[in-house]
């Protein structure tokens, strides 16, 4: 059963101008989108910046006004816009936002913090509460005394552990992940992956995780989709991806990652000349007219690689 | 041979909290020739960026002590208006955050044209104009003309900080200081950034400090590489040697935590503990031993020093030779290792 089904996702956001400020065109930062989430999976959504990954996990949060397409979970259309009906999924589904700093608000305390979606969504006593609080902060390696202290006195790494809590703390089954360690120092970082993928197991978890880092990407994800302006270029397994890239953007992507060690540098500088080569010189042959990429198609059960019709 | 491009010698930069000051960068010594990229990799408060701002002369209220020899000069704690007359020309800096390093309110043209008004004020005005637009080419921004009369925010992130790479070279430097340039990019863009990087070092066979905490663009761009832990060095080596033989406890735990492309890895090792605050820092005996506590205490040097253990490779303190991770060890279960 499919957890997470996204059916050709639009979402524009109108330009305006003119005279009355009337709508004069439309950024579409979505384009078109269409993907599984099976439980349990970890699903990599990738892309440079302005791709419309963000704004995708944005969408299936309800953060963001779908302009056309359906979002299914577990069955159920989420985007059907009556409000009060989706309250009950909405629980289902949480949100880990990239920077620490500004995602937890300053003035209050962690207690407030993490109780938050509790008083929106359970009706709790006070001590009852203060309970689970404290239990879900030890889940997360906080000790009791960090609920009546503010988000400023914590690490980079502990703060976004604070997010964490709080985004499970409505025992969500889906957890959209929005550049979830970007923000923080390499050795922070692994602590918050590991971290993650402990909670995964425990609280048997999908993630829709979403981050431009590839390095990151591999380690977490079991499939990838890759954007590129608001449209899907490929999409697959970890291992298609990464071992068989077949579109010249996907193969750029991988090309200009850094490698690790020095003595590959001059076999890397001139292989990302040939594959940058063959970016602009095939370039055509990949896009439309408009730059976009064209509709995904099969090539094997799991690896889809948007190519044109005539193939 | 010649004399080394900058030579710091025991630089020590102390900020003020309260009533005491406090060594962000304590006792640091380091060279950097022509024509070679020395990166300076470091966790956030590990003092990196204070110590390029030192050479920079661009801290307001910090008490520094040593000498930063450049060409030979000590140019720390030279006035300001001495420091200026080579603050922007032969000596220069990139930093880290297109969107805060620019003026809003003026055109980018306009801004590459004052670092190079400051220098070279006998240049008629159509010169530069020339040569700005040459610049804003050399940095592969498309329609230089066009771009010379924008403003910052019509750039995306990665023209911006081509910009501001095209104001640090203006005067063509011989030390470059690259705070994180690439930090805020893309990939793709990073990797052509670095192209950048590499290709103005050895056309003006200039040196450069790249700062950075991403050992994947060490590994691309570094001849040489000093990595940082809590305000000191803790190992100097080439980068050859630093990634296939480094030896500090603090450099093999950063190593094994970044997911790796190439192997699949079940657990990152998560480095113990957290970064101490500039106030906490243990100022005596080996620092980083409070991160890894399964070590015996006696392995520590009293006074830990960087010793050369081969031509150019230095690490400190004397407890790598018997540095081991948690995970790997199985027989010593003497040590019961909670996680933090």
């Amino acid at each position: 059963m499919t957890l997470l089904k996204v059916e050709d996702l639009k979402v524009y956001f109108p330009v305006r101008g003119g005279v009355f400020n009337r709508k004069i065109g439309d950024i579409k930062a979505v384009d078109g989108v269409s993907f599984d989430i099976e439980p349990g999976e970890t699903y990599g959504l990738v892309g440079e910046s302005g791709s419309g990954k963000t704004t995708t996990g944005k969408a299936v949060m309800g953060l963001n006004n779908v302009t056309e397409g359906k979002i299914y979970y577990d069955g159920e259309l989420l985007n059907a816009d009556k409000k009060g009906q989706k309250v009950d999924i909405r629980k289902d589904i949480q949100m880990i936002f990239q920077d620490p700093y500004s995602s937890l608000n300053p003035r209050k305390r962690v207690l407030d913090i993490v109780a938050e979606p509790l008083r929106n969504y359970e009706k709790m006593s006070k001590k009852e509460e203060k309970e689970t609080v404290q239990r879900l902060l030890s889940r997360v390696g906080l000790g009791p005394e960090s609920m009546v202290k503010y988000p400023h006195e914590f690490s980079g790494g502990q703060r976004q552990r604070i997010g964490v809590a709080r985004a499970i703390a409505l025992k969500p089954k889906l957890i959209i992940m929005d550049e979830p360690v970007s923000a923080l120092d390499v050795s922070v970082q692994a602590q918050v992956l590991n971290f993650m993928q402990e909670i995964q197991k425990e609280l048997n978890l999908t993630y829709l995780f979403i981050s431009h880092d590839l390095g990151v990407v591999k380690h977490m994800c079991d499939r990838i989709g890759i954007m590129y302006n608001g449209r899907f270029v490929e999409e697959g397994l970890k291992e298609d991806i990464f071992n068989d890239p077949q579109h010249i953007y996907t193969k750029r992507l991988v090309a200009a990652i850094p490698d690790i060690d020095p003595r590959n540098r001059k076999e890397n500088i001139d292989f990302r000349e040939r594959v940058k080569d063959e970016y602009s010189n095939s370039y055509y042959d990949y896009f439309n007219e408009e730059g976009l990429a064209y509709q995904l198609k099969p090539i094997t059960d799991t690896h889809r690689v948007a190519l044109p019709e005539k193939g | 041979m010649s004399n080394p491009l900058l030579e710091i010698k025991n630089l020590k930069t102390s900020f003020r909290i309260g009533e005491e000051y406090y060594a962000a960068v304590d006792d640091v010594s380091l060279t950097v020739n022509e024509n070679e990229v020395l990166a300076i990799v470091g966790e956030s408060g590990s003092g990196k960026s204070a110590l390029a701002f030192s050479v920079m002369g661009l801290h307001n209220r910090a008490k520094i002590e040593g000498e930063i020899l450049f060409k030979g000069n000590d140019i720390a704690n030279l006035p300001p208006k001495k420091l200026n007359k080579i603050r922007g020309k032969e000596l220069s800096m990139i930093f880290q955050d297109p969107l805060t390093a620019l003026n809003p309110l003026m055109e980018v043209g306009r801004q590459i044209d004052e670092v190079l008004f400051l220098h070279n004020s006998k240049l008629p005005k159509a010169k530069r104009k020339e040569y700005i637009v040459e610049l804003l080419e050399r940095v592969e921004i498309p329609r230089p003309e066009h771009v010379y009369n924008q403003f910052p925010h019509e750039l995306s992130g990665g023209m911006r900080q081509r910009v501001i790479i095209a104001i640090a070279i203006a005067n063509q430097p011989e030390l470059l200081i690259a705070d994180e340039p690439t930090t805020a990019l893309d990939v793709t863009i990073q990797a052509q950034i670095l192209d950048l990087i590499r290709e103005l070092k050895n056309d003006l066979n200039s040196g450069v400090i790249l700062i950075t905490h991403d050992l994947g663009v060490v590994a691309e761009m570094a001849d040489r590489v000093a990595v940082m832990y809590a305000g000191q060095i803790v190992e100097v080596a080439d980068v050859d040697m630093l990634f296939n033989n480094p030896q500090h406890p603090y450099t093999r735990s950063l190593l094994s935590s970044i997911p790796l492309l190439e192997d699949e890895q079940d657990r990152l090792h998560v480095i113990h503990g957290i970064v101490p605050s500039l106030k906490n820092l243990p100022r005596e005996g080996c620092r980083f031993s409070a991160r890894m506590p399964w070590i015996d205490d006696d392995v520590h040097e009293e006074h830990p020093e960087l010793h050369e253990i081969s031509p150019g490779h230095f690490v400190r303190c004397t407890c790598y030779k018997h540095f081991y991770f948690p995970e790997e060890n199985k027989e010593d279960q003497s040590h019961d290792i909670t996680q933090s």
